[in-house]
């Protein structure tokens, strides 16, 4: 009886430890579900947080553009090679179009969520998504972005987006997104 | 080779509402090899059917170790539940050289007397003989003191099918939604036990060397943080939450220390964590990542997996109680790719995970002499851990792609396969012996 009691207490405990996590910080959501970020994107998208920055400049990144899939904004992961965690060109140019926006808005914050594929240790995966956020990191802050703005997390390789286990699944999965809180 | 598959039907008897995982063992390789001997079936004394199968417990313990080639119960020319009824011509006629016998007593204050005796064939000795009192709940375990006795006397090594492994599983339910358990079970995979549920990863379980704590990482905060557990209790407690990454956690040989992976001063590096005093020592300095570090069974030094080089291989660290004392020493140079160590009891032999081609495979290093072994051939092998005789090497693989464990012995002749009927299993923990 004492056992079950003490595993129900664990479960209890679990549970208590859960509910006070803070919600996930993902594209779209604000204090919702993640399974909401969808429909969150498209509706909270004209809300009226956005009319309160206006428009900016000609050509300038608004607030919005964070809700427009056209907008160069809307490239939000970086991919990488095995066992490597250095940035491609092409996701320099969209660090440079984040950081822009980001130094534009030092209100806003982000976090890079480092990820790596299946292949290797679970623990020096873990490492390596973070030496990833971190290598994309060193490059908003060269580019002014304060480091205020920026949190870096790892979650390894518990958080695959492809569950397939060849090349096309690993490219997807040894990644850096670029998440927006509140956005 | 022969398949033979044991399906373990585990009791649900507590916490109704969780569904509950079946484990299957599976021997895949070295069934044969064993010396052979009879575990003959006990006899029961006592109202309705036998309360266990004590002798099947014991045989499976035996097959499993790679040590034994246990004879089938068709085999046997006669069923002796004495030393006294044993008669050695029976059993040099089916070629074994060693007899289990014995018989189980229902008592009148509902406890159970198990006598069992071991027989040498050929010398026409008894090498043992053991009455042990137990109840119910117990008789499993008891099973296993018995195989640990058998085990000791014939290859004078102490047995380890009186222990635990801890491992973590990954499941999805109808919604899609992910399920992380941290799971108890005895070394046999029998009586499975949650002892910590998280909708968030769960990684790097490790045991206590007393056996009552695990210490582990849960992302439950979003984030890679460090819990410590006991098991009994359920008592837990959050022991690192630094900025960064909080992993790795590893408890030193006499319990008083953690090894550990921290990123707070900016990039991975090893610490140890005195739990007396809640202190950390910063052990290793490198613009590298450091991490996954192990003790050396003295406590004297640490193997950790180290990227400074290029590539990730293991490195060597004595420390002492307040840092490091020296430089860290590569120890691996077979391969490009080896990393999470495991040092065996007696120190000499280091597993590893090695990359060979694009397969991540067990290894192992002799210490003393170098040479270095792969132990097994599949695409992706992780997390090894030594049993505390040493004999045995416990290990996360896959089967069609989903996670289960498996072991090895350290010479690579028995393996064997535990699954779990869906969803995955990995990260094994092999505690240290009980301490009664």
């Amino acid at each position: 009886m004492g056992k079950i009691i003490s595993i129900l207490l664990v479960a209890t405990f679990a549970m208590i430890l859960n509910g006070c996590s803070f919600k996930p910080v993902q594209r779209g959501v604000k204090d919702k579900d993640a399974e909401d970020t969808q429909t969150d994107m498209s509706q909270e998208g004209q809300g009226k947080d956005d009319a309160s920055y206006g428009l900016e400049q000609d050509g300038a990144l608004t607030i919005k553009s964070l809700d427009d899939p056209n907008s160069p904004l809307s490239r939000r992961v970086l991919y990488f090679d095995l066992d490597s965690a250095s940035i491609s060109a092409e996701d320099r140019e969209t660090i440079s179009v984040h950081a822009e926006f980001l130094s534009a808005h030092p209100e806003i914050s982000i976090i890079l969520e480092g990820h790596a594929d299946e292949r290797g240790t679970r623990e020096y995966n873990l490492a390596l998504g973070e030496k990833r956020a971190k290598a994309a990191e060193q490059l908003f802050l060269l580019q002014g972005v304060s480091k205020t703005q920026i949190q870096i997390i790892s979650f390894g390789e518990e958080r695959p987006v492809a569950l397939d286990h060849n090349e096309t699944a690993w490219r997807l999965n040894r990644r850096v997104e670029i998440l927006y809180s509140g956005y | 080779m022969i398949k033979k598959i044991i399906v373990l039907v585990l009791l649900s008897y507590w916490i109704s509402f969780q569904a509950h995982a079946v484990l299957t063992i599976e021997i895949t390789q070295g069934e044969d090899a064993g010396a052979p001997i009879a575990v003959v079936p006990f006899s029961w004394t006592g109202k309705g059917a036998p309360p266990e199968m004590i002798h099947e417990i014991i045989a499976a313990d035996l097959r499993r170790s790679g040590f034994f080639n246990p004879l089938a119960e068709k085999d046997m020319l006669a069923k002796p539940d004495s030393a006294q009824q044993v008669k050695m011509k029976n059993w040099r006629a089916v070629n074994v050289d060693a007899v289990v016998v014995g018989n189980i007593t229902a008592m009148p204050d509902g406890t159970y007397q198990v006598r069992f005796q071991l027989l040498d064939v050929y010398k026409g000795t008894q090498l043992a003989g053991y009455s042990i009192s137990s109840r119910k709940p117990q008789l499993r375990r008891t099973a296993h003191q018995i195989s640990d006795i058998i085990f000791k006397k014939i290859t004078g090594q102490r047995g380890a099918f009186d222990t635990h492994i801890a491992y973590v599983t990954s499941s999805i339910d109808r919604k899609k939604q992910r399920t992380y358990r941290l799971a108890v079970a005895d070394s046999d995979g029998h009586n499975e036990q949650t002892i910590y549920e998280s909708r968030q990863p769960l990684m790097s379980p490790n045991w206590s060397p007393d056996g009552k704590n695990l210490v582990f990482v849960s992302f439950s905060r979003k984030r890679p943080e460090i819990y410590i557990q006991n098991i009994l209790s359920g008592e837990i407690k959050r022991l690192a939450s630094f900025k960064g990454i909080n992993s790795a956690p590893v408890y030193s040989p006499d319990g008083k220390r953690l090894a550990l992976t921290l990123s707070k001063d900016g990039n991975p590096e090893i610490y140890t964590l005195d739990l007396k005093t809640n202190k950390l020592y910063r052990i290793t300095r490198s613009s590298a990542i450091d991490t996954e570090p192990t003790w050396m069974p003295d406590g004297k030094a640490l193997v950790f997996t180290s990227d400074r080089g290029g590539s990730p291989q293991l490195y060597r660290i004595e420390v002492g109680s307040t840092g490091p004392v020296g430089r860290s020493k590569r120890l691996t140079f077979d391969g490009k790719w080896n990393a999470r160590a495991a040092v065996s009891p007696d120190g000499r032999y280091l597993a590893m995970v090695h990359r060979e081609e694009d397969k991540y495979q067990i290894a192992v290093q002799d210490l003393k002499t170098g040479h270095f072994r792969i132990l097994t051939n599949s695409r992706l092998d992780e997390s090894p851990s030594f049993s505390p005789n040493g004999s045995m090497i416990i290990y996360a693989t896959e089967d069609n792609y989903r996670g289960v464990l498996a072991a090895v012995s350290v010479d690579g002749r028995a393996q064997q396969r535990l699954s779990l009927k869906s969803g995955d299993v990995r990260e094994p923990a092999w505690s240290s012996y009980k301490q009664n």
